[in-house]
């Protein structure tokens, strides 16, 4: 086992570095889709409604696994057209579908997220902000999104650890993340438990990591609300999908 | 209505075999999981830190690792420490059998918080003043705390079910012929991936969508007796 390690970590390590990336552009990314999402599922426009509404069903509906194979192999069926366009470039490329996939997947949640903790911002702090004259984007800048940010924090970091997850299933078309790499060596060596084991233990100190560190921003971001001694949670409490 | 070409039974075929392996893994997850919570709850501390330990480590590692795990990893991990006693063995998991298995084991996980979270939010006085009336610890639960809880625990168990059927997908992976699996083969014969991959989609959502339905219901129901704003 330990040589099993030795040998392979700079591989596995490698692997990780693809996770880490496609999870942390993918929720960047996730995150600029969500905010306008988030104010159309909100707005007045019956529309605007309309096209949000159906765009956080479907996606929140459906298997991720489906929807990577909708993107990557669908795209195939229009290749024609995607030429014309000169798209067929991108969708040809596996990175470029996880990536497009997971940004849209994760959208969609985060802007679940934001949209009820938008609501959750209290109605006394938006009439202060009216009664100071604020306009409606000046009030979403300074007084609604901070706000939200702090009381969304919690379920956002929850979604990034499902994102951190979900990246896992792009080995499936050829990328070598985490276990992909892990797929690869399993089946070469036939050593799949000591693959899929180090797989497991890589993912488990990167979720960790990530949680560890989620909590402290989540301190800094409340200190002017809370004592000085708030309880202390475990680490994975409250961690649900 | 697109042309499917024949492939429609296929897949049906793949949405019957999806909902029985979710339903199959659901109520082992709905066992598990309030075998564990319970575990949690009363255990001695052994116990609970060996829970807590099973927990934590399912909720941090990806289904589609844990799957892989368990049916890749586990039957060479039987052979090598059976090999290492001179037993020479060779042992295959069944797709089906490792998929539910898997699920189950993951979904305990989440279950378990969900009950636990249920079991808190029961208020204390509630079993103090049904054992001060007389009734035995275990009639308490049955009749008192188990039917509030449940109250409590729906959404959560809800949220579970519906994670878990999109999960299923995961199990196509390994060959099992459920609506992924089933909606893959159909493409590559017909040439057709977007057509079928967008199929299986729909009645992923079909699912959800009766499966939302289905727990609008229950949820009113376990609700009956209680006043409009108490829950």
């Amino acid at each position: 086992m330990l040589s099993f390690v030795v040998e392979n970590l700079p591989r596995f390590l490698q692997g990780a570095w693809l996770t880490v990336q496609l999870a942390t552009y993918s929720c960047l990314l996730g995150l600029c889709i969500a905010v306008p999402v988030a104010l159309a599922r909100l707005s007045a426009s019956r529309v605007l409604r309309g096209i949000s509404t159906g765009y956080v069903f479907f996606f929140r509906g459906t298997p991720l696994l489906a929807q990577i194979f909708l993107i990557y192999y669908g795209s195939g069926q229009f290749r024609h057209a995607l030429d014309a366009v000169g798209l067929w470039g991108f969708f040809r490329d596996p990175w470029f579908c996880a990536l497009l996939t997971l940004t849209l997947n994760t959208g969609a949640y985060s802007s679940e997220i934001l949209r009820g903790a938008i609501q959750a911002v209290p109605k006394g702090e938006i009439e202060a902000a009216r009664s100071l004259g604020l306009k409606w984007r000046m009030r979403l800048r300074f007084i609604i999104l901070p706000r939200a940010i702090r009381i969304g924090w919690p379920a956002y970091t929850n979604e990034v650890v499902y994102q951190i997850q979900a990246t896992s299933l792009v080995s499936i078309i050829t990328i070598m993340d985490i276990t992909g790499v892990a797929r690869a060596i399993g089946a070469r060596h036939f050593t799949f438990y000591e693959a899929f084991g180090l797989a497991a233990i890589l993912y488990l100190i990167l979720v960790y990591g990530f949680i560890f560190m989620a909590r402290r921003v989540e301190r800094r971001l409340n200190l002017h609300l809370q004592p000085s001694h708030a309880p202390r949670t475990a680490l994975a409490q409250g961690l649900t999908r | 209505m697109p042309d499917l070409q024949g492939y429609g039974s296929l897949l049906i075929d793949g949405l019957m075999m999806t909902l029985g392996v979710a339903i199959a893994s659901m109520i082992g997850a709905l066992i598990l999981g309030l075998a564990a919570a319970a575990g949690k709850l009363f255990a001695p501390r052994a116990g609970r830190v060996l829970i807590e330990g099973y927990t934590t480590v399912v909720r941090g590692v990806p289904e589609l690792v844990l799957l892989l795990l368990i049916y890749y990893g586990l039957p060479t991990l039987v052979q090598d420490t059976l090999g290492g006693m001179g037993h020479d063995v060779t042992l295959a998991i069944n797709p089906f059998v490792a998929g539910i298995g898997t699920l189950t084991l993951i979904y305990a996980a989440f279950a378990c918080e969900v009950y636990r979270a249920a079991y808190l939010a029961v208020p204390p006085g509630q079993r103090e003043a049904a054992l001060a009336l007389g009734l035995s610890s275990m009639v308490t639960f049955r009749k008192v705390e188990l039917p509030q809880m449940m109250r409590y625990a729906l959404p959560g168990l809800g949220n579970v079910w519906m994670v878990l059927v999109k999960a299923t997908a995961l199990i196509s992976i390994i060959q099992l012929p459920e609506l992924m699996r089933n909606a893959d083969i159909a493409a590559r014969s017909t040439q057709q991936p977007f057509t079928f991959f967008f199929m299986a989609c729909l009645l992923y959502l079909s699912i959800t969508l009766v499966s939302m339905w289905g727990q609008g219901r229950l949820e009113t129901w376990a609700s009956r007796g209680t006043t409009e704003g108490a829950l």
